[in-house]
């Protein structure tokens, strides 16, 4: 266990650090300078430009950057290049926003998923779980964006309330239940928007789990000495089912930043989507390497603790 | 039915693999109305080529006609404001006008081609990294990579490195060094130690072997959030239709590989790719000829759900504004730009919109079809 962990450990820290060479070369060998982001700005005289490229060590080469670069992100001294704030401060500010979307959307999902897709595998075939296969494609198969559209134009329609933003624009001071209800209606849309592709998926990974489970001899053994249908389904083929999902919960860990790009700037929710979409269009590249460098630190993290609960869960595994 | 014929006597399978995989399909409702919208689509974009791109089309999709501007889909255009070369094909707008005016119809056929190409073109670069990488791994992956080759390699980077900048007397020394090296290691097919440079052996440790190295390198690919990095790597680069095909590609090569991968592990130890080594068949052709038939299946299922994925990215893309330049029509920058006029035009959101997801879904259905075609324990057995 102990060897595991450490292995595992040097193992990831490895990768980080090939992880955080890769992004930083594709940033910084893509055609195109930061330093020349608009040539015909009259302000961009070539001193200025000289300037900047100095105060950024845009001038030093580029081992020398990436060095100045990863020290600054380790003593929390980054700061972005478009408004000179420290860049944890900002990502913390976002995340903060984006934390509720996560919370909402994760919770959807797996209340909602697990109760489908097990009614789909016991009655397999049937209409219910006929009709549940085909809404799940249709889930994952249509686009995010246009899904939103057609959200906002029904509930701005028929229920007549705004749903851009995090909460209504120039609200005031509304009493708490308004203002509580104001913020409970913007946050639904997106996060139902963020969970519908997770519960299609994992609505038809819980079926297919569901009925390899029911196929086990134990299940035939447990049915045949004569057990309610109930405790046959949700004590010994349920429990069983449910081992690869334990591990799932570790693998949940990267959506905390990821976020989604299209739905944030669709409902100019100030998340994290949102912030590293703002710091692609305008080349700042240390918001782009800090999102990548902590996602990617969250990808790992989330690895080793699923790999951890799948050791706690399943006796049979031995790393 | 000879009566002559004993059971004893092995029966040819009644029917081919063909008619088998047609009879599985026909079961599967939903697989076969996609494969169905799978093959409209593939001729609407071909047709729409065609009708949308010569010097004088019949759909000119990038005509302006100002006066005709936001027209409900079905509308007759008003033939007292228009030149007659400008008169629509049948006299009517099929799916309305957009804010210039221009025939959406048209666009959208144009729009077909470049979801067709993108996908498929992209599908088609991961499935080639993914093969290449994972049979790699599965196949040569227990040997190791030594000490020397990672030097020498190493060499010949910095070496062209130097050239490129211009320390050209240094870069030449550097990448002479390991040519020769690789050239003595490769033709003369001897040793390091055995001929007369035996003190080179001391750098021919075993470092890493070959499979770890490819799947480190999935790993780290794994570790980057996968929209996001396509976003960035597409908006640095500048913008153009190859350029998202070969990122979208690019980033997406690596459940490919595990596939092939896993496959290629379980296939090399059994008894027929046995008989053929012994029978002295060279790798390469116990490879793609042995091996790679058998190991296709799940990598046929991923590419097809693989080019609906792409096709939603490139649509996503182009909605954020990244996708395919201006002139261009795809499906995700009209849709983009119909947004603006949601509630007076929906048509500019709704039919691009539902085309998307159509088609998404056909290949989304029909993947899944194919999987259960695919899957040995779901044919007849003899």
């Amino acid at each position: 266990m102990v060897s595991f962990i450490g292995r595992s450990i040097i193992q990831k820290i490895i990768t980080l650090f090939f992880v955080s060479i890769v992004s930083f070369l594709i940033i910084h060998l893509a055609p195109g300078k930061p330093s020349q982001v608009d040539p015909l700005n009259p302000k961009f005289t070539p001193e200025m430009v000289e300037r900047f490229r100095k105060e950024f060590h845009l001038d030093e080469p580029l081992y020398v950057q990436y060095l100045l670069f990863y020290r600054g992100l380790f003593t929390g001294k980054t700061a972005s290049w478009k408004d000179n704030q420290s860049v944890l401060e900002k990502i913390w500010e976002r995340f903060l926003n984006s934390l509720p979307l996560f919370i909402v959307g994760t919770i959807l999902t797996w209340t909602l998923s697990f109760p489908v897709g097990i009614r789909s595998a016991l009655f397999r075939g049937g209409l219910y779980d006929r009709s549940t296969t085909f809404f799940s494609y249709l889930l994952i198969s249509i686009p995010g964006f246009f899904f939103a559209y057609i959200l906002i134009i029904f509930v701005v329609n028929s229920f007549h309330i705004p749903v851009i933003g995090m909460e209504t624009f120039g609200i005031g001071d509304p009493g708490w239940g308004r203002w509580a209800m104001d913020r409970v209606w913007h946050l639904l849309l997106p996060s139902v928007l963020g969970a519908t592709g997770g519960i299609a998926v994992l609505s038809r990974y819980v079926r297919s789990q569901m009925l390899e489970v029911e196929s086990q001899d134990y299940v035939r053994t447990a049915r045949a000495k004569g057990l309610p249908t109930e405790v046959v389904h949700y004590k010994h083929a349920l429990r069983n089912a449910l081992l690869p999902f334990v591990t799932m919960f570790g693998l949940i860990l990267p959506g905390l930043i990821g976020g989604s790009v299209i739905i944030e700037s669709i409902f100019s929710w100030p998340g994290m989507g949102r912030m590293a979409y703002e710091a692609i269009l305008s080349r700042d590249y240390p918001v782009i390497l800090t999102v990548n460098f902590v996602s990617a630190v969250l990808v790992l993290v989330g690895t080793f603790i699923s790999d951890l609960l799948y050791m706690v869960v399943d006796p049979r595994i031995r790393l | 039915m000879n009566p002559a014929l004993t059971l004893d006597e092995p029966l040819a399978p009644r029917k081919t693999r063909l008619e088998e995989a047609w009879h599985l399909l026909k079961q599967n409702r939903l697989a076969l109305v996609g494969l169905i919208i799978f093959i409209l689509f593939f001729c609407t974009a071909l047709i729409g080529l065609v009708l949308t791109s010569s010097q004088d089309p019949v759909f000119d999709p990038s005509l302006v006609r100002l006066q005709e501007k936001l027209r409900p889909p079905l509308a007759k255009p008003n033939l007292e404001t228009l030149r007659p070369d400008e008169v629509p094909l049948f006299g009517l707008y099929l799916f309305g006008t957009d804010d210039l005016g221009r025939d959406v119809f048209s666009r959208m056929l144009q729009g077909a081609w470049v979801s067709l190409t993108v996908g498929f073109v992209a599908v088609g670069i991961a499935v080639l990294v993914g093969i290449l990488l994972g049979g790699i791994a599965g196949y040569f992956g227990q040997n190791h990579i030594c000490l020397d080759h990672i030097l020498m390699a190493l060499l010949l980077f910095f070496g062209g490195t130097l050239l490129v900048i211009g320390v050209i007397p240094l870069g030449i020394v550097l990448v002479a060094i390991s040519l020769a090296y690789i050239f003595y290691y490769t033709m003369a097919r001897k040793k390091p130690g055995t001929g007369g440079l035996s003190w080179l052996s001391v750098l021919h440790i075993k470092a890493l072997s070959i499979d770890t190295l490819i799947m480190r390198i999935v790993d780290i690919m794994l570790c980057f959030p996968s929209f996001f990095l396509i976003l960035t790597v597409v908006a640095l680069l500048p913008a153009s239709i190859y350029n998202i095909m070969i990122v979208i590609g690019l980033t997406s090569w690596m459940g490919t590989t595990r596939f092939v991968r896993a496959e290629f592990l379980s296939l090399r130890e059994q008894d027929f790719v046995t008989a053929a080594r012994a029978l002295g068949v060279n790798n390469f052709r116990i490879i793609f000829r042995h091996m790679m038939p058998n190991a296709i299946g799940p990598v046929l299922v991923s590419a097809t759900i693989g080019i609906a994925t792409a096709i939603l990215t490139e649509a996503g893309l182009s909605f954020l504004g990244f996708g395919v330049p201006p002139p261009h029509a795809t499906w995700g920058n009209i849709l983009s730009d119909g947004k603006r006029f949601i509630f007076d035009a929906p048509w500019l959101t709704f039919i691009p919109g539902f085309v998307i997801l159509i088609v998404v879904l056909s290949f989304n259905l029909f993947g899944e079809g194919l999987r259960d075609i695919l899957n040995p324990k779901l044919r007849e057995r003899y």
